[in-house]
């Protein structure tokens, strides 16, 4: 297939060009439209499931997820129709009434990538009944620990574990509301005897379910290794 | 093998059983053994001994017959005499009076020429009237004949050409071209190709995939390797419920028959072809059933659809091209090829062609296995066919197409039988389940019913179905529990429409139809609960509500 | 050779006939839960060595379809069948006798671990409504004083005869 060819298409009224294959979301981004995501991040591979990043495209009646949907030639994309704005919303604050998300007590506060989603798209309630889940909190690892109650799902920690460190011990166990992360058979993380402690999973933790014991946020949070990591992959 | 051994086989097979003046058939599918029909099956290989009349009787071992509240259900040919609620005491008097007297023993048959008057049996031609473990009863009513046109006569376009012709629309519930799908995988540029028939239903109330694996197994098989010769496929799945043992054991009897006799492997009939086949067993998953969690279950991994594109027809099963096809829609394929396109648009409706089977359930007096041409309304459905309510109970509403299908009222019961009419009025095809409510049930509770399924079976993946659907049935919990307020109705809209809209997959997709319909035409009903807390058929408000778990 | 070594032997040909497949993950899984009963966690342990799978992964799908169990079923089961001609018939009120009646919770078990209770979604027998399942055979139109009656005579070690 020509990869390298270039195609153009129109997002938001813009007329942009970009490499054949490229996702909307990453022509966007090129283009200076930030398109807002939780569980997409450069360099894992896509996983459709948040669906903040839902686009409307001409022609069709199906909203498209920017994230897995690669730019066609001609295609017309609309990334911030009022009917998206307001489907934007809703997921925020199903997110937020989902777990237990209370910004004042979580040590992601500030750095927050559900926080910072809610101030952009004015989400400043939830008029829906907010489920306060009571997980156990995880902390028998040396420095990881795990609050599930904060988890979104975005599958970012489980993707980096298995394409970046290439161990898998993450992974996902029933379904449904009932989704939860798990260490290999669902053991304790100090128990774990795939894990390596590589920390990757903290630091592309868009909220804050996992982190890091004694080591300030600021530190902690660095969203960038997948790409950095497969960047330099690439090079090779 | 080849077309002239196939003639050869079917000539011989009606030559043995034309020696036979009587065929009585026994359903022995999953509706009918449980009332004891194997043990009627043996008290008709005895009675036909004791009387001295297996030299003119034959008795047969058949799928499911369609009126599966009446079993054990006993076929006579010829004439197609119905028997109803069989019992092995009541045996020998049938073949005394029927088979050594020649006249029929009225007061065992089943009385109801309405029940099959309006259906047409195309899918289900064979159910009931062969034997499914016999390969030969398969190929002496011209099965595997249209094989043998296609790899002699056909090229693999002129195939996809017929199927495009006939029209026909995929059964699982979409409703997309067979036609255009398979001109698709057959232009996709990557190899090997794949095909996965589906035969998960998991939908609650649905059996017709089943009951036509049971009593038809070839009739699949000889759709799938048609399928393959048409985009060069060369191994296919089928993908089964395991909780179907009597289906499964019939399709893989099935698939080693077809192996030994060169209807699957190497060089089938003689020709260059090549296609094999193998089953795989779902384990409980009812989102199995969408497009890609089937390829993901298949995989051997959890079934979580992933976005389209890309589309399944370019990137499937380990990223190759793959035919995703019902069952039910491949049973068509044999028929379509041995008649040509145009006979097969004559049945239904011009733009939607063919027949639907439907499992008709619920409060009925005859619940059963139905196949009805397209067009037909729901009202010649409920009352022609499945003979009105029964105990002088007043009809309330007909759920039609599964767990995410539409509860509709009678003022829409005139609604046509086709894609598109079902949408307007808010249902689905779905995968065929129609289930008949009475003044009884309540609609709200139903519409709750129906949300916990979903719940249960969504995967998890996508916020709108896995949270969305959580909060829907907060709401309805506080509806049924008295402490509802007015404004829930528009929330419940609110979150129901996100979540047709923005969910990943058909399960989040169609989920909220119950709740939208019910809204749509039993709104008052939500009223009652909440401004009255009142529940007219007294199903909610009771101190607790037993959950699933 | 003991149980234990025989169950092992078992497997391996499963494995065997599956060629140590990933893609056969869902099949050996099946195979295993009809050897052991169950799926514990040693053999989850043993099967992602075989297959070599993550030990998460194998975890993640056997949580995810409802039939596999991770439990060790009572001696005889009863199933109750909650799809939607069932429930629109009446099965929740025959699930709530058996509950009573033998002092168990969907889910679980009876404390001396002879019968267990659990609940499937559509065997697909819808004509017959409502359907209970009592170790594979089939109870169609069950009322709940026929079930009752039925899991009776199993647990008092009568062989059912009715079918």
């Amino acid at each position: 297939m020509a990869e390298n060819s270039m195609i153009t298409l129109k997002i938001d009224g813009v007329q942009v060009s970009v490499l054949e294959g490229t996702t909307i979301l990453k022509a966007a981004k090129d283009n200076g439209i930030l398109i807002p995501t939780l569980c997409d991040l450069e360099g894992l591979t896509p996983y459709g499931g948040c669906r903040l990043c839902l686009v409307e495209v001409t022609g069709s009646p199906k909203l498209f997820p920017a994230c897995t949907t690669p730019a066609n030639s001609g295609m017309e994309v609309t990334t911030n129709s009022e009917r998206l704005k307001s489907y934007r919303k809703m997921t925020i604050q199903l997110l937020m009434a989902e777990r237990v998300h209370m910004c004042a007590v979580c040590v992601a506060n500030d750095h927050c990538e559900l926080q910072a989603l809610a101030n952009q798209l004015g989400v400043n309630h939830v008029v829906l009944e907010r489920h306060f889940t009571r997980e156990p909190i995880d902390s028998s690892h040396d420095f990881l620990v795990i609050d599930r109650n904060r988890c979104i799902l975005c599958l970012r920690c489980v993707r980096v574990c298995d394409k970046i460190e290439g161990v898998h011990t993450l992974d996902l166990k029933n379904r449904s509301k009932d989704t939860e992360v798990i260490m290999d058979l669902d053991e304790s993380w100090g128990n774990s005897c795939s894990c390596t402690g590589c920390r990757k999973c903290a630091k592309v933790c868009p909220v804050g379910a996992i982190y890091i014991e004694g080591e300030a946020i600021t530190q902690t949070k660095h969203r960038d290794v997948a790409e950095f990591i497969t960047a330099r992959r690439n090079n090779r | 093998m080849n077309l002239s051994d196939i003639q050869r086989i079917a000539e011989e097979e009606n030559e043995f059983q034309r020696a036979y003046k009587y065929r009585i058939n026994v359903c022995c599918s999953s509706g009918c053994i449980p009332f004891g029909a194997f043990k009627v099956l043996k008290a008709f290989e005895d009675a036909v001994k004791e009387l001295g009349v297996e030299n003119i009787c034959k008795v047969a071992r058949t799928g499911c017959v369609g009126t599966c509240s009446i079993g054990p259900a006993v076929l006579v040919d010829p004439g197609e005499y119905l028997y109803q609620c069989v019992t092995p005491e009541n045996v020998r008097e049938i073949v005394q009076g029927h088979i050594v007297s020649g006249v029929p023993v009225t007061k065992y048959l089943y009385n109801n020429s309405g029940y099959f008057r309006k259906q047409r049996r195309l899918v289900l031609r064979n159910a009931g009237k062969i034997d499914p473990t016999r390969v030969q009863d398969y190929i002496s009513v011209g099965g595997y004949f249209a094989l043998a046109k296609c790899l002699s006569t056909m090229t693999p376009q002129g195939v996809i050409q017929e199927i495009t012709n006939s029209g026909l629309r995929g059964r699982g519930g979409a409703g997309f071209s067979v036609g255009q799908k398979w001109g698709l995988v057959a232009r996709a540029h990557n190899t090997p190709k794949y095909i996965v028939a589906n035969l998960d239903e998991g939908d609650p109330g649905i059996f017709a995939n089943r009951t036509l694996a049971e009593a038809d197994p070839h009739a699949i098989i000889e759709g799938m390797i048609i399928a393959s010769y048409a985009i060069d496929a060369q191994k296919g799945y089928i993908y089964i419920r395991s909780e179907y043992p009597l289906a499964i054991e019939a399709l893989q009897k099935a698939i080693a028959q077809a192996k030994s006799m060169n209807l699957l492997g190497d060089n089938i009939l003689g020709t260059q072809h090549k296609f094999d086949l193998e089953l795989r067993f779902g384990a409980g998953a009812f989102v199995a059933g969408e497009e890609t969690a089937i390829l993901m279950s298949v995989e051997g991994r959890r079934a979580q659809p992933r976005p389209r594109p890309p589309y399944p027809a370019n990137q499937g099963l380990w990223g190759k091209p793959t035919l995703i096809q019902n069952v039910e829609t491949l049973a068509n394929v044999p028929l379509i090829i041995l008649n040509g396109g145009t006979w097969f648009k004559g049945f239904g409706l011009p733009n939607c062609t063919g027949t639907k089977c439907f499992s008709l359930t619920g409060n009925i007096n005859n619940p059963g296995l139905i196949e009805v041409p397209m067009g037909i309304t729901l009202r010649e459905i409920v009352y022609d066919i499945g003979g009105g309510i029964p105990s002088g109970k007043k009809f309330k509403a007909v759920l039609v197409g599964g767990p995410s299908g539409g509860c509709l009222p009678e003022s829409v019961l005139d609604a046509q039988i086709d894609y598109d009419s079902l949408k307007r009025v808010g249902a689905i095809m779905g995968s065929g389940g129609i289930v008949v409510l009475n003044e009884d049930s309540c609609m709200v509770d139903t519409a709750r019913y129906f949300t916990d399924f979903c719940i249960e079976e969504s995967c998890g993946k996508c916020t709108p179905c896995r949270a969305g659907l959580a909060r829907v049935k907060d709401i309805f919990d506080k509806i049924a529990t008295g402490e509802g307020e007015l404004n829930d109705v528009d929330i419940l809209e609110k979150v129901s429409e996100y979540i047709i809209n923005a969910s990943l997959c058909g399960l989040g997709q169609t989920a909220p139809n119950p709740i939208l319909t019910t809204l749509r035409y039993f709104r008052e009903e939500y009223i009652e609960h909440i401004v009255d807390k009142k529940c007219r058929a007294g199903i909610c408000f009771k101190k607790e509500h037993k959950g699933d778990e | 050779m003991t149980t234990e070594d025989i169950r092992r032997a078992q497997l391996e040909r499963v494995l065997k006939k599956n060629n140590y497949q990933k893609s056969a993950l869902l099949e050996i899984l099946h195979s295993a839960q009809e050897i052991y009963g169950y799926l514990d966690q040693n053999l989850l342990v043993d099967i992602a060595g075989s297959l070599n799978l993550p030990p998460s992964h194998v975890y993640g799908v056997v949580t995810f379809y409802s039939y596999f169990k991770m439990r060790k079923p009572g001696q005889h089961i009863v199933t109750a069948c909650l799809g939607t001609a069932c429930y629109v018939k009446g099965v929740k009120q025959i699930i709530e006798a058996i509950e009573e009646e033998f002092n168990l919770k969907v889910g679980g078990s009876t404390a001396d671990g002879k019968l267990s209770l659990s609940l499937t979604r559509c065997i697909g027998a819808c004509a017959m409504a409502p359907a209970v399942v009592l170790d594979d055979q089939v109870i169609g139109k069950a009322t709940k004083e026929i079930v009752i009656e039925r899991i009776r005579n199993v647990l008092a070690g009568e062989r059912d005869e009715s079918v």
